[in-house]
Formats: structure tokens, C-alpha cells, sequence
């Protein structure tokens, strides 16, 4: 596909899908999602710097073909830039209804290749030096200063991010069922807590079941209508859609899966078929948003990139700089965002690693600051000792 | 309540009877031997007197703790029987024992046929391994699309078989097993060691990883690590399978020494990983028949003396890298499968090692964030003893740190499950550990599950949230009903034969009673059924703690 048929596809993408109307909706709230690719996602392989000579020198295995050789090429977004072919009836569309911005060169200073040590560091979002608070996330602090805050997050457990000093509930929406304990049972169970510090976890548990039980009976009468019922992810990003919509304002989501040391495929295989899914998901979701979409910036992080040569299993070793995507239905999209420079030998950070320009906390924190307005003081709470960047996102 | 007290009366009067006799008996003395228990007739010899537990810290506080809480701790959770077995031993004598078990412990009969008959018992791992490749390679090689889907389902459903079959002889010994810090130091290992089921045939190699961490799970850490190391399902999960010379993969060096022994602020280095890489090459999995599979041949002599099959794990010299390697500051000379014994060394006697293990057994046995001067301790044991573990275990539980973190530590999921079916199930050996695996599931931590190898935390914030406590209580009222599956056959025509929670038991009135808070016992009084009284015990902020 080269620009021109791009543009033709790109006039016809709106049609097809509600989401990319504009929509006369009330302003209702921003909310804000913050998606984590846990593994570390090999950013190389979703933005592709088709441009650089070197990434084809560097990936004789798993490079994906210059735009416009065949349907396993490249999506050309630019003369440098495109994206990865799995994405093309998801991603791709977003980013040409410019809903969709992307940050190269993202990422943080911790330079440990941990997993856990970078998520970690990312998600409490403290300074760098200095010892850590592990009760401190910084989606909480965010939550703690806005008014009208409804945090949830759609985990197995609260994460890191989201605690601290603002109960913050959580509930995992992979599968759903009815809840088991009536509520005179609950009455019950909530008396026992009343007097221990568990007592605010078991009541918001409570309420935020009963909540999302009768919202989700609701959307799925309504979606019964003729609707083919999604699978796996996608289907998890429609429920968290409806409840984005409904009742909660700022949230958290994490997709595991991305630490590819092995095998990891070119234009199709493993990372190829992660890639799709996860694609059509955030579409799903911005689907089911509907009206609320055009309210909504949805921002997707990993905890580092991977190593920009490929290594000798046909996959890619922990890295440094990564990719973030940023989406929403107001965002400043069909573009990358923030410093950039050409990919060569001579730039690879430790002469392996794509550089960090962007880093996440100065970025996040001057998107808070526009989405909501925050003031310098506001910012210093969220990421202390952080100067926000404003690369332009909203 | 009325209508259902006569029974758990009659219990607890039978109990009662019991444990007074039992702890008259030990008081008399420390070291006398246990109350005269005629052995079972299977029973293995008595082990030697475990030698004498060198001068603590402070006053050897473990023979005045409260008992139910050092049991509660120490085991997989307190039952009637296993109160019964510290008050007759000791408490003293009984922690030597957990310490030092000897044998495979005693399972009770109708348990230990049920593991018996697991095909994981018989099946040695290599051959299953081997056979389900052939099949594998068999399957890919099927013409039609469909007949080919069919067989791949087979073949999937059959590792998942197996997979199921592990976590079940897992949660049958956490259950039943008197050796029941083994157990607990089993999972611990496992949890620290991480391997993922979902990854590749791993689902295969489980058994035979977790029956090698049992064996060494109280011996000392190098030979544990050196076990875990040159294990096919480490070696396959953590990519060393793949890691060869000028293909070299860093994963398992990596997380070799950030999570299985240093700790990440050691201080070593980038430059550390890749020369550890190095000296991980070469050492994989054959997944071939050696019966019909020739050995590779090598120009050298020296090189193909060198070549080592034993099961899967192979250490094949072609594929490593024969140069020298510097290792946190230390040669490493280029000299084969000697090479990977030397940075074993290194790393299991290396003192950030010993401070590493040491906190982190504090934090699984005393508490999120463990004092340090404990810490300190344990890891001066670790390497006054070459690292043996039941004695750094032995320094913890013999600290005041411990005694005074007693119920107080908040349970992670298995730790909740568990303790939950022994105390209702103690002297009926459940028939299907299904709706255990189900609910570790949705609480969390399901058996091999952890995706990721720093293994499933440790800290209690990982598991206080909105969403656990929910979903605990639904396990409490599945549980407390007495119909939740855990006798219920597999198969296509599963039957069932329930059997009631024993939750008001002596134990409950024995130890657990008076401790209940007001509002716990408020509650309880409001129960409008045993079932529902069941369910709220199980969900009580008490039966939280340990």
C-alpha cells in the first residue's frame, strides 16, 4: 500500500466505523486509561523505521519489507515511519482519522533491563534516586487530586500504579459471572471489617460488583441485538469500554505477553498475531466508547523497548528507549510525537538500544497538566522532581 | 445457633481429651521423646536425633510461643490433627522435625494411592517429554486441516492433562503431608525459581522440577541451585536452550543472577550478564530419542568427553563459546561444563546471595518489609553454614522478629485456599483439587501461572485489593456450603459424595474461638445456616491472617 491508496483507504474508514464521528456529546469528564504492556514490547516491530538501512541490516530474520511490496510489507506513515501490517484495519485507520499519535524515542532513565525493576520504577513514577515509597503509584496521586475522580483498575489485583492513599478498586473483566454472596451476606462480611484496615477494600469490592454487574447486564442485552459477540481481548476492551463510558473516569488495564527472546516472527507469527489483537481491541474499545471517545486519551506503555538488533533465536533481548501510543478521540493524531532522530549504528543507545529522548514522566505529566488543567504544584504531587515536556499529545 | 451445636460439642469434648493428655505429656520435658505412638506399620525408621540446635540469639523463645500460631505459620495452616501432633511432640521437637524430615512423610493412605495413581508417578519426564515431541512433529506433518487441528487439540489437551494432574499432587501434599514446611518450602522455591506452564512443553516438565526443589527445598542452596540450573524445564523456559556461542541469548543470565541469587542491586554489571551468557551456552535440551539419536560428532577427543546427555539436558560443546569470561571480576576460564560449577560457586556463596535468600525467606515467613537486623542474622547463618537453609530457617524461627510477627501476617491466595480445606477437610481426604486450582485462578495464583520469573509476590499489598477480598468471600460460601466439587469424580459421568466442612471443630474452639473479635463473633451469631456460619468464619478478617 503506498501513500495514495493510504489516503483512498483512509477516506473510506470513516463510514464504517461510529466511533470516527464527531460527536455532538455534552463534555461529561475527561477520562484517561493507561495501558501496560507487560514484557517489554519490541516497539521496532509495531512502528518500523523503514527508512533506516541499518534496521535491515540489523534484522536479517524478523524486519518487515519496505512499504508497497506486498501485504507483508510496512504501512507507510511517512518516508521513515510505518506500521506493522497486523495492524492495518485497526491501528492504522485510527492514526489516519488522527486519533492516534506516536512517541519514539519514549521511555524512562532506569537503565536496569528488569522487567520489574522498570515497571516498577514506572509505575510508582517517584523520582529515580532516592528510596522508594511502594505504597505510592502514580495514577493514585493523579486520582487523590482531581474531584471527581472514579479509579478502577482491570487487574487480577490492584497495581502498583493505582495504590496508595486513594482506595482504588479493581476488578478483571477477562471473564464475568454473577456474584455468590447476597447482600445481607455482605452486610455481614462488611461488619467484620469494620473495624480493620481492610474495612474500605471490602466495601468498595462490594460496591464496584454490584455496579458493574448491573452495567454489563445492560450492555449485554443491548449488544445481543444482532451483534457477534467478540472473543478474548477484544471482548475484555468492550466491557472496559462500557464501563469507561458509564461509571469510571481514570483507569488501568495491563496486557502481558510482549517479552519476545525467541521467535518472535516478522510480518506474521507470534508478535504479529499480539499485535492484532491488541489493535483490535483499543478499536473495539473506542467503538463501544462511542460519544465518550471524543473525551477519552488512552496513552500504551511498556517498560522498555528491545534491543534493536535482532539476536541469534530470532528474537529480540531487553532494551531501553520504546514507543508509546497515544489515542483518543480529541488527541493531536496521525503523527509522531516528541524528539526524534535518524536510527543508525552511531545512535543505538550502549550500541544496542534505541535512546530515550522522550522521557514518561515529563511527557505524562504535561498531558495531565492539559488535560486537566493542573498547575505546577498539581504536577510536582503526581511526579515529583519531574519538568513536564508538552510534546503537543492533546 | 442451638440447632447446631450438639455435634461440634461432641467433637470438641473428643478433642479436648486428647490434646489436654498431649500437652501434659510434652511439658514434662523439652526433650523427651513424643507421647509412646505406636508406629504405622509402613513407617519409614525413625530419623537420628537431629543435632542439637546451636545457642539462639536470644532465649529459645519457640518453645514458649503460642503454639496454634507457630503452627499456623510454619505449616500450610493449623488443623485438629496437626495441633495435636505439636502439642504431643513439642513445639521444640516438632520444628526439628519439620526442619529435618525424613523420607517422603507419611501421607495418609486414601492420599497417598490417590498420587499413586497420577501418571505423572509412573512416567519418567524424559520419556513423556520425548514421546509428546514425536507426536508434536507427527501432528505438524498432517495433511488435512482439519484431522490436523484435531490432533493438535489431542495434543494440547494432553499436556494440559498432565499439567492439572502436577498442580493436584501439589495441593494433595500442602494439604495432607506431615512434612509440611517441606511443602511449604517446596512452593517457596518454585515461586522463586519461576517457571511458566504455558510456555512450550513445560507443562511436561513440571513434576519432575517440583519433585527436584522438594528434595533439595531444606537441603543447602548451592546444591538447590545447581539442581535448578541444569534443569530442562528452567533451561527451556528462561531460553538457555537456545543460548549458544555467537547466538548468544542473555535471558537466563540475566534473571540468574537479578532474581535467583544476587538480588538487582548487587552491583553487577551489563558486561556481567553477557559474560554469564557466554558461560551459559551450550547447555540445553535434546528433545530426541538418544536410543535412535547418534551422539554429535566432534573432531576433538577432549571435546566429545565433553559431551554430557542426561535425560533432556545436554551439554553440547559445539554450541559453546570455549573463551575466556570475566564474572563479576573473577576468570572464568574457558573449560566446559567446569565453567558453569565455578560461577555456581560464585553465586551461591557470594554474600549479597546469602543477604538476597535470607530477606526473602524473612519476607515470606515474617513480613512484607523484615527488620533488618534479622535479615543481617540469617544471612550470617547462610554463610557460616555454606548456605544450608533449614538452618537459616531455623535462626528466623527462633528470633524474636518471628515470634512477635505471629498472626499478624496477612495470607497470599495459596496460602488462604489451602489453609481453608485443611481446616475443613483435616481427616477427610478430598477426592478432586479442581475447585482449587479454579479458585487459585481467580484469585491470582494458580499453580505454575506466573508468567513472568520474578514469581508471584510476596507482599501483602499484592493482595488486599477490592477484587481479592470479593472474591474470597465467593471461595468462603463455596467452600462453607460443602458442596464446592472437592469430592466430585472426573470423567464424563462425575459423582459426588459430599461431605460436610468441619469448621466448628476442636481446633476452632480450642484456638480460634477466643481470639475472634466482637464483631467477627456478632456476625457469626447472625448465620442462619451452618452453611452460612461456615462461610463467614472463611471469611473472617482473622482467618485472613496467620
Amino acid at each position: 500500500m503506498n501513500r495514495r491508496q493510504l489516503l483512498r483507504f483512509a477516506a473510506s474508514v470513516p463510514l464504517a466505523c461510529r466511533s470516527s464521528l464527531l460527536w455532538a456529546a455534552p463534555q461529561a469528564g475527561t477520562r484517561f486509561m493507561l495501558v501496560f504492556l507487560r514484557g517489554g514490547l519490541d516497539t521496532q516491530h509495531l512502528l518500523v523505521p523503514f527508512g533506516s538501512d541499518f534496521y535491515y541490516r540489523a534484522r536479517p530474520n524478523i524486519a518487515i519489507s519496505r512499504p508497497g511490496q506486498d501485504d507483508h510489507s510496512v504501512i507507510g506513515l511517512d518516508s521513515y515511519w510505518g506500521l506493522h501490517p497486523a495492524v492495518l484495519e485497526s491501528l492504522v485507520p485510527m492514526y489516519l482519522r488522527k486519533q492516534l499519535v506516536l512517541v519514539p524515542f519514549a521511555g524512562t532513565d532506569d537503565d536496569s533491563r528488569s522487567h520489574f525493576e522498570t515497571q516498577d520504577s514506572i509505575e510508582l513514577g517517584q523520582p529515580p534516586t532516592g528510596s522508594r515509597d511502594f505504597q505510592s503509584g502514580f495514577m493514585n496521586r493523579l486520582a487523590q487530586r482531581l474531584s471527581a475522580s472514579q479509579p478502577i483498575a482491570f487487574t487480577d489485583q490492584v497495581p502498583l500504579s493505582m495504590r496508595g492513599k486513594r482506595e482504588v478498586s479493581n476488578i478483571a473483566l477477562r471473564s464475568i459471572g454473577k456474584p455468590a454472596v447476597d447482600a445481607r451476606q455482605s452486610a455481614l462480611i462488611a461488619g467484620m471489617y469494620s473495624n480493620t484496615k481492610l474495612a474500605a477494600a471490602v466495601n468498595d469490592g462490594f460496591g464496584v460488583r454490584q455496579e458493574v454487574m448491573k452495567n454489563l447486564a445492560d450492555e449485554m442485552s443491548d449488544s445481543a441485538r444482532g451483534a457477534v459477540a467478540a472473543k478474548g481481548f477484544e471482548a475484555e476492551a468492550r466491557r472496559i469500554g462500557h464501563l469507561l463510558s458509564e461509571e469510571f473516569n481514570l483507569a488501568f488495564l495491563d496486557v502481558g505477553g510482549w517479552d519476545t527472546h525467541v521467535g518472535q516472527g516478522a510480518a506474521t507469527g507470534y508478535l504479529a498475531n499480539r499485535l492484532d489483537e491488541l489493535g483490535k481491541g483499543l478499536a473495539a474499545l473506542a467503538d463501544e466508547m462511542g460519544p465518550r471517545w471524543n473525551d477519552t486519551v488512552v496513552v500504551v506503555i511498556s517498560e522498555f523497548g528491545r534491543t534493536f538488533r535482532e539476536n541469534g533465536n530470532r528474537g529480540t533481548d531487553h532494551g531501553h528507549g520504546t514507543t508509546y501510543l497515544v489515542l483518543g478521540g480529541r488527541v493531536r493524531g496521525g503523527r509522531l510525537a516528541g524528539d526524534q532522530q535518524r536510527i543508525e549504528e552511531s545512535t543505538l543507545h550502549q550500541n544496542r538500544d534505541i535512546p530515550v529522548l522522550n522521557e514518561y514522566r515529563a511527557v505524562l505529566g504535561a498531558l495531565f497538566a492539559r488535560l486537566y488543567g493542573l498547575n505546577a504544584t498539581d504536577l510536582a504531587g503526581i511526579f515529583p522532581d519531574a519538568r513536564p515536556k508538552d510534546i503537543g499529545l492533546v | 445457633m442451638a440447632h447446631r451445636l450438639t455435634r461440634p460439642v461432641a467433637r470438641l469434648l473428643a478433642g479436648m481429651a486428647l490434646i489436654s493428655l498431649a500437652s501434659g505429656c510434652s511439658s514434662a520435658s523439652p526433650t523427651a521423646p513424643a507421647i509412646a505412638q505406636a508406629p504405622a506399620p509402613q513407617s519409614i525408621p525413625r530419623p537420628p536425633a537431629p543435632p542439637p540446635a546451636p545457642a539462639p540469639q536470644s532465649p529459645a523463645p519457640v518453645g514458649t510461643l503460642d503454639q496454634y500460631a507457630l503452627l499456623d505459620r510454619v505449616s500450610w495452616g493449623a488443623t485438629t490433627s496437626s495441633m495435636q501432633a505439636i502439642r504431643s511432640e513439642g513445639p521444640q521437637r516438632w520444628l526439628q522435625e519439620q526442619l529435618h524430615p525424613m523420607g517422603d512423610g507419611l501421607l495418609p493412605q486414601a492420599v497417598a494411592q490417590q498420587i499413586a495413581a497420577l501418571s505423572i508417578e509412573s512416567t519418567p519426564m524424559p520419556q513423556r517429554v520425548i514421546a509428546l515431541e514425536q507426536r508434536r512433529r507427527d501432528v505438524d506433518k498432517i495433511a488435512d486441516e482439519e484431522a490436523r487441528k484435531s490432533a493438535r487439540k489431542t495434543y494440547q489437551d494432553e499436556m494440559n492433562g498432565i499439567a492439572r494432574e502436577t498442580a493436584t499432587r501439589m495441593l494433595l501434599r500442602a494439604l495432607y503431608s506431615p512434612n509440611q514446611l517441606q511443602e511449604q518450602m517446596t512452593w517457596f522455591w518454585f515461586n522463586h525459581f519461576n517457571v511458566f506452564q504455558h510456555k512450550n512443553d513445560e507443562r511436561l516438565m513440571l513434576a519432575d522440577y517440583e519433585q527436584t526443589l522438594r528434595v533439595h527445598a531444606l537441603g543447602h542452596f548451592r546444591d538447590l541451585l545447581g539442581a535448578v540450573v541444569r534443569h530442562p524445564a528452567m533451561l527451556v523456559y528462561l531460553d538457555n536452550a537456545q543460548n549458544a556461542a555467537n547466538h548468544v541469548n542473555e535471558n537466563f543470565a540475566r534473571e540468574l543472577m537479578e532474581l535467583h541469587t544476587l538480588g538487582v542491586d548487587a552491583g553487577y554489571t551489563q558486561h556481567d550478564v553477557q559474560e554469564l551468557a557466554r558461560v551459559l551456552t551450550g547447555f540445553g535440551v535434546d528433545r530426541n530419542d538418544p536410543a535412535t539419536t547418534p551422539p554429535p560428532k566432534f573432531g576433538r577427543p577432549d571435546r566429545a568427553a565433553q559431551y554430557t546427555r542426561r535425560g533432556l539436558y545436554e551439554f553440547n560443546p559445539h554450541r559453546h563459546d570455549y573463551d575466556d569470561k570475566q564474572v563479576l571480576g573473577v576468570t572464568i576460564h574457558g573449560a566446559g561444563p567446569a565453567e558453569l560449577d565455578r560461577v555456581i560457586d560464585l553465586l551461591s556463596r557470594h554474600p549479597a546471595t546469602a543477604r538476597h535468600i535470607s530477606r526473602k525467606l524473612a519476607q515470606f515467613f515474617v513480613s512484607d518489609d523484615p527488620p533488618q537486623p534479622l535479615v543481617d542474622r540469617m544471612a550470617e547463618r547462610f554463610q557460616r553454614t555454606d548456605g544450608d537453609i533449614a538452618a537459616v530457617l531455623q535462626a528466623m524461627f527462633e528470633s524474636p522478629e518471628f515470634a512477635a510477627s505471629l498472626r499478624t501476617r496477612y495470607k497470599d491466595p495459596v496460602h488462604y485456599v489451602v489453609s481453608a480445606v485443611r481446616l475443613a477437610y483435616d481427616e477427610k481426604a478430598i477426592l478432586n483439587a479442581g475447585p482449587m486450582i479454579n479458585w487459585l485462578n481467580r484469585l491470582g495464583e494458580a499453580p505454575y501461572n506466573r508468567q513472568t520469573p520474578d514469581g508471584y509476590p510476596l507482599a501483602e499489598s499484592a493482595w488486599t485489593g477490592p477484587g481479592q477480598m470479593t472474591t474470597r468471600f465467593e471461595i468462603a460460601k463455596a467452600i462453607g456450603s460443602g458442596a464446592a466439587g472437592l469430592f466430585k469424580s472426573d470423567g464424563p459421568a462425575p459423582t459426588e459424595r459430599p461431605a460436610f466442612p468441619q469448621l466448628s471443630n476442636a481446633l476452632y474452639f480450642e484456638a480460634i474461638q477466643q481470639k475472634l473479635a466482637l464483631t467477627t463473633r456478632q456476625a457469626l451469631d447472625q448465620a442462619a445456616s451452618p452453611q452460612e456460619w461456615n462461610m463467614l468464619l472463611l471469611s473472617a478478617p482473622e482467618f485472613m491472617v496467620h
